[in-house]
């Protein structure tokens, strides 16, 4: 069996941030794993613009914000196996892949980071009931069809779900000649950021219904219509709200969640809120050596979050890789409190040498004027005002100058200022 | 009277504009800017596809247009994006039509294919 220093599984944007800041601090034997025919994953088919404002200061579309880091991973002469599909990984860090060259091998590598991104809700998942026609997609299938392979999904659309691919597409889809009937969501407020709600919804005069939903299905082979109806407060149909629309193409932009089957399978600590991995400051999971970054960590919704997570991961397997016996002096758990949805890190592994920590989390609900809490217990470790927080935006707080051998278990709330 | 929501920033402050041009509603100078430009002189960035003719490895390039044009010229700019074929080699930011629909501002590839 071959021995490699690191495998990387996913060349996304996570995984070619991780690969590389790992050959910069001085891992030179990479391999990135990547199941499509070419790297950038999920970016090569957001072709839209408003990429890339933190890391490089401009409007970039997808593909080349992709471009910017292939370009950097090329010069650098890492490998990469495109076409090539991970099977397994074990705690002893082998892995088990397949391809049309090399069949099915295994190789066993050092370090392993995890970023194979995330998958979208499907029609199962959130059970609508009714027929089964063709002409239902997730939001991000049709934009594969129509930006990558060129295929128009539909003429007349009706899109469920108001997050950012749902956006996207309704302007997109408008652009291509389609007519772009509304947009139901099921929450009393938008998923997706203003900036989409306007330059894709109010510039083509696409209706958003709020608490509204599908509630059926209707057509044998060809989707024909549904039926939307609005919700209670409870999010339950409410009866004689219902309408008929008819429309041949529906499009389901009804959440993500990280493709983290693997690492599952693996026996790595799952974070219950996430449905990532459960993982400390270093974003290292339960298996030493085993790293989680990006959308298959949690669900982002800025790529140049991605790409920092990546490159923390490539750093901290540099690191791993160096010196495997660190010393740990505790470990501190971490909880999300009050109106938290999740927050990441799971845990604090304290080293001597651990200056900070950056915590990430998504609110639950909309909270105009709130205050972020970092609790040991009762005691107040850190407290910071925070104005219009929205569960569609990912918020990040840093906490520095503090002694983290002395905290026994930390909370990150958010209380609401009235 | 008009109305805007800004989108500056994750507030999105409810500005409106009244006949005589005062605004008001913004939570902050940028929204002024921003509602100022957009009730005089809305600007879009277009993005879409090409058609690639002659290879059977891609149907279509990813374009946009090099800055943004005028709102009401999207459609029109639209039309001539879906004239253009286009064979490979392709190369990152190469022009696919130049000064579109006369607003000063060209089309160009995003993604390079070989």
């Amino acid at each position: 069996m071959e021995n490699i220093e690191l495998a990387i599984i996913g060349g996304g944007s996570a995984g070619l941030a991780a690969a590389i800041s790992a050959y910069d601090n001085g891992v030179k034997n990479i391999v990135i794993f990547e199941r499509e025919d070419r790297l950038g994953g999920i970016l090569n088919q957001c072709i839209h613009n408003g990429f890339g404002l933190h890391t490089f200061k401009e409007e970039l579309t997808g593909p080349e914000y992709a471009a910017r880091f292939i370009d950097e991973f090329n010069k650098r002469g890492i490998e990469a196996k495109l076409n090539t599909l991970v099977l397994s990984l074990s705690k002893e860090k082998i892995l088990t892949y397949s391809n049309s060259k090399e069949g099915v091998t295994q190789v066993k590598a050092q370090s392993v980071i995890f970023a194979a991104g995330c998958n979208e809700r499907t029609r199962g998942q959130i059970l609508i009931p009714g027929n089964r026609p063709k002409g239902v997609f997730t939001a991000g299938l049709a934009q594969k069809y129509l930006n990558i392979e060129g295929y128009l999904v539909g003429k007349n659309i009706y899109i469920l779900g108001s997050g950012d691919i749902g956006l996207i597409m309704a302007r997109r889809m408008t652009l291509e000649g389609c007519k772009v009937i509304g947009v139901s969501e099921l929450m009393p407020y938008s998923n997706g950021l203003n900036r989409n709600i306007v330059q894709c919804l109010q510039d083509y005069n696409i209706p958003l219904k709020l608490h509204n939903t599908v509630t059926r299905i209707f057509g044998k082979d060809k989707l024909e219509a549904i039926e939307i109806c609005d919700v209670d407060d409870k999010l339950r149909p409410i009866k004689g709200h219902e309408e008929i629309i008819k429309c041949d193409c529906l499009l389901l932009s009804v959440g993500l969640y990280p493709f983290n089957v693997l690492l599952n399978q693996a026996g790595v600590e799952v974070n219950m809120k996430t449905k990532g991995s459960a993982v400390d400051q270093n974003l290292e999971t339960s298996i030493d050596g085993v790293f989680s970054c990006g959308n298959v960590l949690h669900v982002h919704d800025l790529v140049d979050f991605v790409s920092e997570e990546g490159t923390l991961a490539g750093k901290n397997a540099s690191v791993y890789i160096k010196n495997p016996d660190r010393k740990i002096s505790c470990i501190v758990n971490v909880n999300s409190g009050n109106n938290l949805g999740y927050v990441l890190p799971n845990r604090i592994r304290v080293t001597d040498d651990l200056k900070e920590v950056t915590f990430s989390f998504r609110v639950r609900k909309p909270i105009k004027k709130g205050t972020i809490y970092i609790k040991d217990g009762d005691a107040i470790i850190k407290k910071q005002f925070k104005s219009f927080l929205i569960p569609s935006e990912m918020e990040h707080v840093v906490l520095k100058d503090v002694d983290f051998k002395t905290f026994t278990e930390l909370t990150v709330s958010v209380e609401e200022t009235i | 009277m008009k109305e805007f929501t800004c989108i500056i920033c994750p507030n999105g402050c409810h500005v409106t504009i009244d006949d005589n041009g005062n605004i008001t509603g913004n939570g902050c100078p940028r929204g002024l800017a921003y509602v100022k430009q957009e009730s005089t002189h809305p600007l879009r960035t277009v993005t879409s596809t090409c058609k690639v003719v002659g290879s059977n490895k891609c149907r279509v390039v990813p374009c946009k247009t090099e800055t943004a044009i005028p709102k009401e010229r999207i459609f029109d700019c639209m039309k001539e994006i879906k004239k253009v074929e286009v064979k490979l080699p392709i190369k990152l930011h190469q022009i696919l039509i130049e000064d579109v629909c006369e607003t000063g501002v060209n089309v160009i590839a995003t993604k390079g294919i070989e």
